[in-house]
C-alpha cells in the first residue's frame, strides 16, 4: 500500500504537470549505462515517449498496488522502472552527480530498498489480505463451496 | 482465508474493510494533488505563473528574395565565425568535426546542426584579408557552398581582393561584412556605404569619436541597411527581460550591474602567433591603416586588441556587449556622464589597454546608474544584475527573477505565502516561450545556479546566424526597414564606450551634451 501510494503520487504529479520532463535527470546520469540515458535525453521524440510511458506506468502501477489488483504484474513493472532509475544513477564511489543526494549511499539506496519491497510483494501478494482482490478470492471461495 | 473469514462463508465486516482499504488512500492522494494544484492555480491568479512571453521573443523568418552577394573584409577568427553563421566553413573543419563526431556525440550534433542550419540564400563572392593564410582559407571556405568535407564537390570560389578599396567597389558585391580590427571598422564601412553596399559591421562601431559622427551621417544619407554585430540582440532571455521590465515586474530600477570576468591568456587577447606569418605574408601597411606607424610586429598583428593603436580596449571590446544588452532592454541611449578607473595590473606584457576597468555611467533622466566592472584575471562569475525595488533579475542565457524581501508590490504575496522573500520567483529557460514559476526541485536547482542545460543539447540556434538573417531580411524587403542594431543603436554604443575610455585615459568625469551631441 505504501509503495503503491508513492508510485501513484509520483505518477500523477508528472501527469498533471505538462512541463515535467525527465531530461535534466537523464542528463545527470552516471555509471556504466549513462550513454544509453544520454541518448534518450538527446532525442526529443524518444524523450517525450519515455516521459509519458514513465508517468503513466508509475500511475497505473501505483493504482494497482493501492487497489490491490494485478499486484504481481504491477510489482514486476515497478521493479523494471526502479531498476532503470537505479542503473541511471548507481550509488558507487567515484561517480559524481550534479543533483545532491538526500543521504549517504553505497550500492544500497532507497530505490534499491523499494525495489526489494516490490520483490516481496511479488512473492507474498498482500492483495490476498488487503484490497479489492480479497473480494475476488472470497467470491472464488464461495463458488468453490 | 479461513482465518480471516470468521464465518467461513460470505462477506464479513473485516472483509469489507480490508477490501476497501484503498479508498482512504486514494482519497488522501487525491487531496494532496488537489491541494498542490490549487496552490499553483493561486499563483496563476496572482499573475506570477505563465506570464505568456511568446510574443516578446522574435525569431526572424527568412524573407524570400534573390541571392545576396557578399564580400567579407577581415577573414580571421571572427570572419570565419561569421562565414559559418552564413553557412560556409572550410572543408577541413567539416572533416575534423566528422572525425571527432565518430567518438563524441557533441561534435556529431555540432556538425548536424551546422548542416541543417537554414540556408540564407547568399553567395560569398569576394574576400579580403591582409594575411595570406587567412585569405587562402577564406577562398576555400567561400567555395564550400554545399557544406562538404575535402572529398565533396565545391561551389564557385570567391575572388580575392588585395585591398578593401577594391572589394567594396566591385559591382557584383551587394553587401559587405566587416570583421577587421577596431581601427579599420569605420574606414571600410565609410567606403562601403559610399559605394551603396549594405553593411554588417562587427562591434564596436568606431575607434575614434570623430569618425562615429561621420559614419552615422553617411549610412543615413546613403539609405543602406546597416547592422552592428551585437548578436545578443537575438538572445531570447534579453528579449524576455525587456518584456518583464515593461510589465514592471521589477519595480523601479535604479542600478544595473554588468561585468566581464575572464582568466586565461586567450580571454586577455594574448592569441597564438601563426608560424606562417611574416613580413612577406602580411600586408603590414594596410593593417596599420589610420593607426600611428609602427615597425612590423607579429605580436601587434595577432594581439592587436592589447594596444590603443588598433583597439578600443575593454570598453569598446567587451563592455559594448553588456551595454547593448541593457540598451536593448531599457532603451538607455547615451548616458549623461561617465567615470572610469582601472589599470594594467596583471598582464604586464607591454600592452597599453587596461586589464582591470571599472566604469559608472549616470542616467539622471532615468534615475539609474549603469555599473561595469571587468577583470581579465579572475573568472569569478558576476552575471548581469538588474536591481529593482520589487525584484532583482539575474541575466545570462537564461534568466532568474528574485523577489526583493522589502518589495512593496509583492508584500501582499509574501503575506499570503504565495511568494518567498528573497527567493527565485521566475526562471526563464530559453526555448520554452514562457516564464514559469519555479515549482520543481530540478528547476530550483538549475535556476539557482544559472545553468543552461537546455543549451547543452545543441538545440539552440546560433545568435550570430539570426543576427545576419535579420540584416539580410531588411536588405530583401528593400522598404527602408533597418535591423535591431541599426546605425542609431550603433552610434549610442560607440559614444557610450568612448565616454568610458576617455574618462579612463584622462582621469576625469566625462559628460555628454545631448543637445550639441558633444563629449565635454
Amino acid at each position: 500500500m505504501t509503495v503503491g501510494w508513492h508510485f501513484l503520487y509520483e505518477g500523477l504529479v508528472k501527469l498533471t504537470n505538462p512541463a515535467w520532463s525527465s531530461k535534466a535527470y537523464l542528463l545527470d546520469s552516471g555509471g556504466w549505462f549513462s550513454d544509453f540515458f544520454f541518448w534518450i535525453a538527446h532525442h526529443a521524440a524518444l524523450l517525450k515517449f519515455v516521459d509519458q510511458f514513465n508517468a503513466l506506468g508509475l500511475s497505473l502501477i501505483g493504482l494497482f498496488l493501492v487497489l490491490g489488483i494485478f499486484s504481481r504484474i504491477a510489482a514486476v513493472g515497478g521493479a523494471f522502472l526502479l531498476a532503470l532509475y537505479y542503473l541511471s544513477h548507481p550509488p558507487f564511489p567515484g561517480i559524481e552527480y550534479f543533483f545532491p543526494s538526500d543521504g549517504s549511499y553505497f550500492i544500497v539506496n532507497k530505490i534499491l530498498v523499494e525495489l526489494m519491497a516490490l520483490a516481496v510483494i511479488y512473492h507474498l501478494p498482500a492483495e490476498n489480505r488487503i484490497g479489492l482482490r480479497r473480494f475476488v478470492l472470497l467470491k472464488k471461495k464461495d463458488d468453490a463451496e | 482465508m479461513q482465518n480471516n473469514n470468521e464465518k467461513g462463508k460470505g462477506m464479513s465486516r473485516r472483509d469489507l474493510l480490508a477490501g476497501m482499504a484503498a479508498l482512504p488512500v486514494l482519497g488522501a492522494i487525491g487531496y494532496g494533488l488537489l491541494k498542490q494544484n490549487s496552490l499553483d492555480a493561486q499563483k496563476n491568479e496572482a499573475g506570477l505563473n505563465d506570464i505568456d512571453l511568446a510574443g516578446s521573443v522574435s525569431t526572424p523568418v527568412q524573407v524570400p528574395g534573390k541571392e545576396i552577394r557578399i564580400g567579407i573584409v577581415g577573414c580571421g577568427s571572427r570572419g570565419a565565425y561569421l562565414m559559418k553563421a552564413l553557412g560556409f566553413v572550410h572543408p577541413d573543419r567539416v572533416d575534423d568535426w566528422n572525425k571527432r563526431g565518430k567518438d563524441d556525440p557533441y561534435w556529431k550534433q555540432y556538425l548536424d546542426d551546422f548542416r541543417t542550419q537554414e540556408n540564407l540564400n547568399v553567395k560569398i563572392v569576394a574576400i579580403c584579408d591582409v594575411f595570406e593564410k587567412n585569405a587562402e582559407r577564406a577562398i576555400k571556405t567561400g567555395a564550400n557552398s554545399h557544406r562538404n568535407g575535402q572529398d565533396g564537390p565545391m561551389g564557385e570560389a570567391p575572388r580575392r581582393y588585395a585591398t578593401y578599396h577594391e572589394l567594396v567597389a566591385a559591382p557584383d558585391v551587394d553587401a559587405v561584412i566587416i570583421a577587421t580590427p577596431d581601427h579599420l571598422h569605420v574606414p571600410v564601412a565609410l567606403e562601403a556605404a559610399r559605394s551603396n553596399k549594405h553593411i554588417y559591421c562587427e562591434k564596436p562601431l568606431s575607434w575614434t569619436v570623430e569618425e562615429t559622427y561621420e559614419i552615422r551621417n553617411v549610412v543615413k544619407n546613403q539609405g543602406i541597411v546597416f547592422q552592428l554585430g551585437h548578436q545578443g540582440r537575438q538572445t531570447e532571455s534579453y528579449q524576455v527581460a525587456r518584456a518583464l521590465v515593461e510589465k514592471n515586474v521589477l519595480g523601479k530600477v535604479s542600478l544595473i550591474e554588468v561585468c566581464t570576468n575572464r582568466n586565461d591568456p586567450n580571454g586577455a587577447w594574448v592569441y597564438d602567433i601563426d608560424p606562417a606569418a611574416n613580413e612577406q605574408t602580411i600586408d603590414w601597411e594596410q593593417f596599420i591603416g589610420p593607426a600611428p606607424w609602427h615597425p612590423f610586429s607579429l605580436e601587434r598583428f595577432f594581439r592587436w586588441r592589447c594596444w590603443w593603436d588598433y583597439s578600443t580596449g575593454l570598453s569598446g571590446d567587451l563592455f559594448t556587449h553588456e551595454y547593448d544588452a541593457m540598451n536593448q532592454i531599457f532603451n538607455l541611449g547615451i548616458p549623461h556622464s561617465a567615470v572610469a578607473s582601472g589599470g594594467i595590473y596583471f598582464y604586464k606584457d607591454g600592452r597599453t589597454v587596461p586589464d582591470v576597468l571599472n566604469m559608472a555611467f549616470e542616467y539622471p533622466n532615468r534615475d539609474l546608474t549603469l555599473l561595469y566592472s571587468a577583470s581579465l584575471s579572475s573568472e569569478k562569475n558576476r552575471g548581469k544584475a538588474i536591481m529593482g525595488h520589487d525584484a532583482w533579475l539575474e541575466l545570462g542565457e537564461n534568466l532568474t527573477v528574485f523577489a526583493d524581501p522589502r518589495s512593496t508590490q509583492y508584500k501582499e504575496y509574501f503575506d499570503k505565502g504565495l511568494l518567498e522573500p528573497g527567493k527565485a520567483m521566475f526562471s526563464y529557460v530559453p526555448g520554452q516561450g514562457k516564464v514559469d514559476a519555479i515549482t520543481t526541485p530540478t528547476e530550483k536547482y538549475f535556476a539557482g545556479r544559472g545553468l543552461l542545460y537546455t543549451y547543452r543539447d545543441g538545440k539552440a540556434l546560433d545568435t550570430t546566424h539570426l543576427h545576419l538573417l535579420e540584416w539580410l531580411n531588411c536588405i530583401r524587403k528593400a522598404n527602408g526597414s533597418q535591423p535591431s542594431c541599426n546605425i542609431d543603436r550603433a552610434f549610442e554604443e560607440a559614444i557610450t564606450a568612448h565616454l568610458g575610455t576617455i574618462s579612463y585615459q584622462q582621469g576625469r568625469r566625462v559628460y555628454w551634451d545631448s543637445d550639441k551631441e558633444q563629449i565635454i
